[in-house]
């Protein structure tokens, strides 16, 4: 983070052109309440990122309450990769007293402090920000007059930022005329109105705290960027997949998957259900995947738990289906709208018997598109259900990225109906199942049960203790025939060392950042991430072998026994000492310096001064 | 992208010939010498005999029970889900394909008590597919407990001293889900049940059937009240006519949903028929709805073209 820190030169005649420093990539963090429509203009500046081939990433709480309470949108956006959504800001907007009290301490010393003078009062001892009071309410309500109140003032804040940043008034301008121009004129007219007034603050004000970007470069792919959260990433890489049909019930954060799939499958001619619970939408899900579909369904945590019966079944009966987990802080309602990395055990060997199957996790927004695709794959080849764990962070967190080459990944959506052979058994013991969907002619004239009852290789129920081992190991043995298949990960950073930091998830971006800094101090670490977390990617134990210590960094608790759930199951695979854990459950994503500061103390070295060393 | 079995390229498809009981028979069934589901299944049978329906495109879908062992007994695309969501995955089944023609076999314990939110959901959105109960009064799979139809002071393994709980009345249960064909019937009358059957195949909407079916080996003789020849009595709805007859204002109008409760409330063993059958849109209709209006404002845009200008909004 690289504001430079200038000192204020009193006596400047505000009319003589300011200087703008220069930046190369900067955190803004918006600190107000959830009605505020801060996520409007966070959202914005995300935007406006992508457009101006810049890389952005976003961060946000929302409270669980239903409406009103403390909320932050945080945005960073600037050249290069942004890999996390920064731990501190280089410039904070506090809408309220609340607001400054709880994010004064998340901002570097030497960053912007912007503040509403009706609402705030700093502390005039606090000497570590250059603060600015605004009357952003008073501006606002004087700028779009009469019964609008203050209603706007995040537009005059956009503005403001547009000044400050020396934004593309014409780009923020169209996002605006975009985003409101399907209601009235007025809105548009007075969203203008609050924006042109913040935008028109007195240079006098501002002057120390004015900057502009450096220049971004032109993204390598030749395809325009786009700007999306991840939960809209996943559901147009599930369409993409081919998924056109798939049930749900409502639960935080999977829902706004449902919601879009709602809308949109019907465009594609397919249908998305709200079933009356979490086991009926599994259950439609299957029935779907049953008559011919790629289906999907999801939920978080909660919901999975009561989907866990049917997919046994799922896995019993061989059945494609793609299965959503946007995890959250568990158990039970837990923290809602928080993050957290504790399903992992769930989504591998939750439901009953040995039941197994494929469990997926993307690393950033773009990811969730691919892995869409990748579940799509294996689901159909495989005939296999397919958990994606995804998480919050990435549900609503908000990059840019190169939209997809759509006419390459487009995957024909069509039940294959064509006439089964002679030699046609729903569950053969010599090779993978092909689930043969009603329509479709069998030549013996014998039709198949799909079944969750042991059964033989035609359906039928059995309970030879021979057979029952044959399917069972038939079961295993195409996940791992799926394994021999994938690649070794590639490591990121030293190719041996000291450390081999192992993350899966949304943790990828800060982990990539900590390694960077650590590298820089002179540590030897490299970097591999998981997608595939059931089967594991093969090849990880020549990988261990060669690094004193592994560190599996993610969000769930240590456990009883000290391990986070990846590394309990990595050092249960490969029984190496040298796997250890770096693990949190405060709900909130990776700190740079949270990863950094456990590489080092498990290195033996004081973790808080090898922090204070980063800056 | 293919699916097809990694085998050989198979004959061309065999058309199937008529269907006959001897077709349609599958896996000897299971179920104990003497009980009521070997003449539902019959019945099954001769409904299909009837209809006539393409072979490949009837799906036989049960969840857990002794009743929901049917589809390994029947030759057609079958599937055996868990215990009381076979609604929800029949649900699917139909609004995933309109060519086919779903029917769904379970007893009372999958309907009414595992299952029963299902029960009432599916009634309400009315999905097309037809749904036997075969009510036992019993749990039989699991030897003899309670079930949710069991009348007061039936005695169980799990009510040694008799069962304390109200039972579910079937018919009031299932008309007030909203489903748009209800029907009761009994194993020992085969005509009737087919009948009952062939009518629920033939509505357009949710059509539920319950059967009386006893279970021989743990409710003997449960349902004498409705045999006549063990002096019961089997007492037929007469539907109206609307012949203009001054008798025919007696008969019952399945239309009447009040009139049906009344006839759903008439004491043990009460009448079989056809108690409600209404014309209300099918999901099934609505859905294809939705996509007809979506299709037409899109203006037959390929998928291709729809998920670019999607990705163009994100720009």
């Amino acid at each position: 983070m690289v504001l430079p820190v200038n000192s204020p030169s009193p006596g400047t005649d505000p009319l003589v052109p300011v200087t703008r420093k220069s930046v190369n990539d900067v955190v803004i963090r918006l600190a107000g309440n959830s009605q505020d429509g801060i996520q409007t203009i966070g959202g914005f500046l995300a935007r406006l990122a992508g457009r101006s081939d810049q890389d952005v990433m976003t961060y946000m709480t929302i409270p669980s309450t239903i409406s009103g309470g403390p909320s932050i949108f945080q945005v960073r956006m600037g050249n290069g990769d942004i890999l996390s959504s920064g731990d501190q800001a280089d410039l904070l907007v506090a809408f309220y007293q609340h607001s400054y009290d709880d994010h004064i301490n998340s901002l570097r010393p030497g960053g912007v402090l912007i503040y509403d003078t009706e609402y705030v009062t700093p502390n005039p001892d606090d000497r570590r920000f250059r603060s600015v009071g605004i009357p952003i309410t008073g501006a606002t309500v004087e700028a779009v007059g009469g019964s609008s109140k203050d209603k706007g003032k995040n537009l005059f804040v956009l503005g403001l930022i547009t000044r400050i940043f020396n934004l593309d008034v014409a780009k923020v301008s169209g996002l605006i005329a975009e985003r409101f121009g399907g209601k009235s004129e007025d809105i548009v007219r007075n969203a203008m109105l609050a924006f042109d007034a913040g935008y028109g603050t007195p240079a006098d004000n501002l002057r120390d705290v004015l900057y502009s970007f450096e220049a971004a470069t032109v993204s390598a792919s030749g395809r325009p960027q786009v700007t999306t959260d991840g939960n809209l990433a996943l559901t147009y890489g599930l369409i993409t997949a081919g998924v056109r049909h798939g049930a749900g019930y409502p639960i935080t954060p999977w829902s706004s998957v449902m919601e879009t799939m709602r809308t949109e499958l019907s465009k594609y001619g397919g249908i998305f259900v709200q079933t009356e619970d979490e086991l009926a939408a599994i259950g439609y899900a299957l029935g779907f995947a049953y008559s011919g579909h790629l289906a999907v369904t999801g939920s978080s945590g909660p919901g999975m738990s009561l989907k866990m019966e049917a997919l046994g079944w799922a896995v019993m009966a061989e059945m494609p289906l793609i299965v959503i987990n946007v995890q959250r802080g568990g158990p039970s309602t837990g923290m809602p709208t928080n993050v957290e990395q504790s399903d992992l055990m769930q989504a591998i060997y939750g439901s009953h018997g040995d039941a197994p199957r494929v469990v997926l996790a993307p690393k950033d927004v773009e990811d969730c598109f691919y892995i869409a695709l990748e579940a799509g794959r294996i689901a159909r080849e495989y005939s296999t259900p397919v958990i994606i764990l995804t998480d919050q962070a990435l549900a609503t967190r908000i990059e840019a990225f190169d939209e997809p080459d759509l006419p390459k990944l487009m995957v024909d959506p069509k039940p294959d109906l064509s006439p089964r052979g002679m030699d046609f058994k729903p569950y053969p013991l010599d090779r993978l199942t092909r689930h043969a969907p009603p329509g479709a002619p069998i030549a013996t004239g014998k039709y198949p049960n799909v079944s969750g009852l042991e059964h033989d290789e035609l359906g039928h129920p059995t309970g030879n203790p021979a057979l029952h081992m044959k399917m069972t190991a038939r079961r295993r043995d195409k996940l791992k025939a799926l394994a021999a298949t994938l690649k070794t990960p590639e490591v990121y950073g030293d190719q041996s060392g000291d450390v081999l930091v192992v993350g899966w998830g949304s943790t990828w971006g800060p982990v990539r950042e900590a390694v960077k800094q650590l590298r820089a101090q002179g540590t030897k670490v490299g970097q591999i991430h998981l997608r595939h977390l059931h089967p594991l990617e093969p090849g990880l134990d020549t990988l261990f072998a060669r690094y004193r210590k592994v560190l599996v960094i993610e969000m769930n608790d240590e456990g009883l026994y000290g391990f986070g759930q990846l590394a309990t199951l990595l050092r249960a695979r490969y029984a190496l000492p040298s796997i250890g854990s770096i693990t949190k459950t405060d709900g909130l994503t990776f700190r740079i310096a949270e990863i950094v500061n456990g590489v080092n103390k498990s290195l033996g070295r004081n973790g808080s001064a090898a922090a204070n060393a980063t800056r | 992208m293919s699916t097809t079995s990694t085998a050989a390229a198979p004959p061309a498809p065999v058309q199937p010939g008529p269907l006959t009981r001897k077709t349609l028979t599958a896996d000897h069934p299971t179920w104990c010498p003497g009980c009521g589901d070997f003449a539902v299944l019959a019945s099954y049978y001769k409904v299909l005999e009837k209809l006539q329906y393409p072979q490949p495109n009837i799906v036989t879908l049960a969840g857990i029970g002794c009743s929901s062992r049917f589809p390994y007994f029947v030759n057609t695309h079958g599937v055996h889900f868990i215990h009381g969501r076979s609604l929800p995955f029949a649900a699917g089944v139909s609004l995933g394909r309109d060519d086919l023609h779903v029917f769904v076999f379970g007893g009372d314990g999958d309907g009414f008590s595992i299952g029963g939110n299902h029960l009432v959901h599916t009634g309400r959105k009315n999905v097309r597919m037809t749904y036997v109960i075969m009510d036992n009064f019993v749990y039989g799979l699991t030897k003899k407990q309670t079930s949710p139809t069991s009348p007061v002071g039936f005695k169980s393994k799990t009510d040694p001293t008799g069962a304390m709980d109200q039972p579910i009345n079937p018919m009031r249960t299932l008309i007030n889900t909203g489903a748009s064909f209800v029907a009761r019937s009994h194993a020992t009358q085969v005509n009737h049940m087919v009948e009952m059957m062939e009518r629920a195949a033939r509505h357009d909407g949710f059509s539920v059937v319950e059967i009386l079916s006893e279970c021989v080996e743990f409710n003997e003789g449960a349902f004498d009240a409705a045999i006549p020849r063990k002096g019961g009595q089997f007492r037929v709805i007469e539907e109206r006519k609307n012949d203009g007859s001054p008798e025919d204002a007696l008969r019952h109008d399945p239309s009447d949903e009040i009139a049906a409760f009344r006839l759903a409330s008439q004491p043990w063993p009460g009448v079989f028929g056809v108690f409600f059958e209404t014309n209300r849109p099918t999901k099934n209709q609505l859905e294809a709805g939705l996509v007809a209006k979506a299709r037409e404002r899109t203006k037959g845009a390929s998928d291709l073209e729809l998920l670019q200008s999607s990705f163009k909004r994100l720009r």
